[in-house]
């Protein structure tokens, strides 16, 4: 025993070959991502929560004012107002594109594997939303724009697009669906090579023409990726801010003041730090209902392969 | 003719016809607006009035090209047309190229760095730090924009590439993901072997599993690089002195600068080009890899 707790002292005295515990390997090699997560992730979620409970300008020191700013959004007919443009933005975007892009991953899975061909379609998609809603803002410019331009000598004549309350945001979502569309496309294009050919082979013995074998087997097969696809252009699409911010800036007469544009406005314009961060809560709980329905849709079928 | 005869005829395929014809159309809908960029920036202001419906400018001219990039004087940009007090466009593709070259790198490396060591290490409370990295996947950027603002802000970050680079350098909680994912799909023996012949786990993980993982890495380096080149909020609320501007942010600023009233198209669309040039050239040298990341980040 004596010996024992005598050589005990002795290992200590002689220099420890230092093996690192994995344990303590394991938090230096996550440190700089934990870091990352704790000031630009979890701190931020925490202190949006607790912002969103004050009456803040920036220059003074906040002021508490419990559930105010919730209050004053359900009562804010600008928030309605913001909200239910959003919805219209949404709904003259995500129909239409993803049509489009089933229509175009049928017809490349159909006509043309060419790699060439689907780095064109991708092109649109690989450009800054600024660039974009630039191109498109030069296009659609009512006096020197080419397609106004071309308008001018048909019946239809130039038309305002970006200057009309009532073209503004259809045609803001005509731009998006112009950027997505080809991604969306391959992505149902991949979601597509997925399917198993014996499954076609086996619907053309029995005879099927092409509208059944599409409607009966493509697109049940595809509900995977189709769930996936609407979702995250849902969850996008509601966050429209780049493009009103650089074409219209939520004009003419605010019939493009989106939400984001509005959470913006408050926050960087106006100075309601409190205000902007309980709308940007309520955008949020909005957005995790998309997703819980995502989830719930795709757990729903996930056995139709099988 | 006498083989008609022999050979049960085809019916004509209308419906190929009209898919070829269809998928030609979004083709031409894709690219024409790209080339009304190209023609506009190569046209003077002087002939943007009277070719405004010309699909090609009669006098092609590199001027617009020299003018956004800071290459001619004030007066000779006058006499292009041009305000004069353009936005330095060759100022704003530095910060672009540093604000993305860092982002990329910093993300790729810290991200692999914690992704391996929630593959492959034990630590207490792993899958816990995880989970939270997984729940942060789902909060909107507007809802973090706001309070990372007013922290930037109070380290006197504005207009300063720290304060850009900051909330993406570290990590992204979808890096850290699609990272672990790879990993966990890796066979352990040669880390077990070089574990064995006494490598330590950093030399595990930079002369192993990363040689191993090229495909991924690049995948998410060039998505990242596509998010980060584009990207317009952050550096939109960050940058507001013009020596700190991505070319978005120039852009958009350029943009407003109308002291005629009217926009400076052509130097207006020269920008728009130079911004967009960069992706251009990541589509034509590795046109493949990039279709294949982006069709890839659709399935998760």
């Amino acid at each position: 025993m004596t010996t024992q707790t005598e050589s005990t002292p002795l290992r200590a005295t002689a220099p420890p070959r230092r093996v690192p515990t994995q344990a303590l390997v394991g938090y230096l090699f996550i440190l700089p991502a934990i870091v990352g997560f704790l000031v630009f992730y979890l701190y931020p979620a925490l202190r949006g929560v607790q912002i969103s409970f004050t009456d803040w300008n920036l220059l003074s020191a906040p002021k508490s004012v419990g559930l105010a700013n919730y209050d004053e959004v359900l009562h804010d007919p600008k928030f309605w107002s913001a909200l239910g443009i959003t919805v219209k933005y949404v709904l003259w975007n995500i129909p239409l594109q993803t049509v489009l892009a089933l229509a175009l991953a049928v017809a490349m899975d159909r006509l043309v594997k060419s790699m060439f061909i689907k780095g064109l379609l991708i092109l649109p998609y690989l450009l800054s939303s600024v660039v974009v809603a630039m191109v498109f803002l030069w296009l659609l410019d009512p006096f020197l724009g080419i397609v106004n331009q071309w308008l001018a000598a048909t019946p239809l004549g130039k038309q305002a697009f970006f200057s009309s309350a009532e073209q503004a945001i259809p045609t803001i979502a005509f731009v998006n669906i112009w950027k997505h569309m080809g991604f969306n496309a391959l992505l149902f294009y991949a979601g597509l090579q997925a399917i198993p050919r014996t499954v076609y082979e086996a619907a053309a013995i029995d005879g099927a023409s092409e509208m059944t074998t599409f409607r009966r087997i493509t697109l049940p097969l595809l509900r995977p990726v189709m769930v996936f696809v609407l979702v995250t252009s849902l969850i996008g699409s509601f966050q429209i801010f780049d493009t009103v911010a650089v074409t219209t800036q939520g004009g003419p007469a605010d019939a493009t003041r989106v939400l984001v544009y509005y959470i913006y406005q408050n926050a960087f314009s106006f100075f309601r730090m409190g205000y902007a961060t309980a709308m940007s809560m309520v955008l949020f709980v909005i957005l995790v209902v998309f997703t819980l329905l995502q989830m719930r849709l795709l757990r729903a079928n996930e056995s139709d392969l099988e | 003719m006498t083989t008609d005869a022999v050979r049960p005829r085809r019916p004509f395929p209308f419906g190929r016809l009209l898919a070829w014809l269809g998928l030609s159309l979004i083709i031409l809908i894709s690219l024409f607006p790209i080339f009304i960029v190209l023609k506009t920036a190569l046209t003077s202001n002087k002939a943007l009035f009277t070719e405004a419906a010309a699909l090609w400018p009669s006098q092609p001219t590199l001027v617009n090209f020299q003018r956004v990039l800071g290459l001619l004087s004030t007066e000779q940009a006058q006499a292009a047309g041009g305000s004069g007090s353009a936005v330095n466009f060759l100022g704003a593709l530095k910060n672009s190229v540093l604000f993305t070259g860092l982002i990329v790198i910093g993300q790729t490396f810290f991200s692999a760095l914690a992704a391996y060591a929630f593959a492959r290490l034990k630590f207490p409370g792993r899958d816990a730090i995880f989970t939270l990295f997984l729940i942060a996947m789902m909060i909107p950027g507007i809802v973090l924009f706001i309070p990372n603002f007013i922290t930037v802000k109070n380290l006197g970050g504005l207009n300063t590439l720290p304060g850009m680079v900051a909330p993406f350098i570290l990590m992204t909680p979808f890096a850290v993901f699609f990272l672990r994912q790879f990993f966990l799909s890796l066979p352990r023996e040669t880390e077990e072997a070089a574990f064995l012949d006494g490598a330590g786990p950093f030399a595990i993980f930079w002369r192993i599993t990363l040689p191993m993982s090229q495909g991924p890495l690049a995948t998410l380096a060039i998505l990242t690089t596509i998010g980060m080149w584009n990207e317009f909020f952050w550096p939109f609320l960050i940058a507001k002195d013009e020596s700190a501007y991505t070319l978005p942010v120039a852009l958009q600023v350029f943009k407003s600068q109308t002291p005629q009233g009217v926009p400076d198209w052509t130097g207006l669309m020269a920008g728009t080009f130079v911004t967009a040039v960069p992706v251009f050239i990541l589509l034509i040298i590795l046109g493949r890899r990039v279709v294949e990341s982006l069709a890839f980040s659709g399935t998760k």
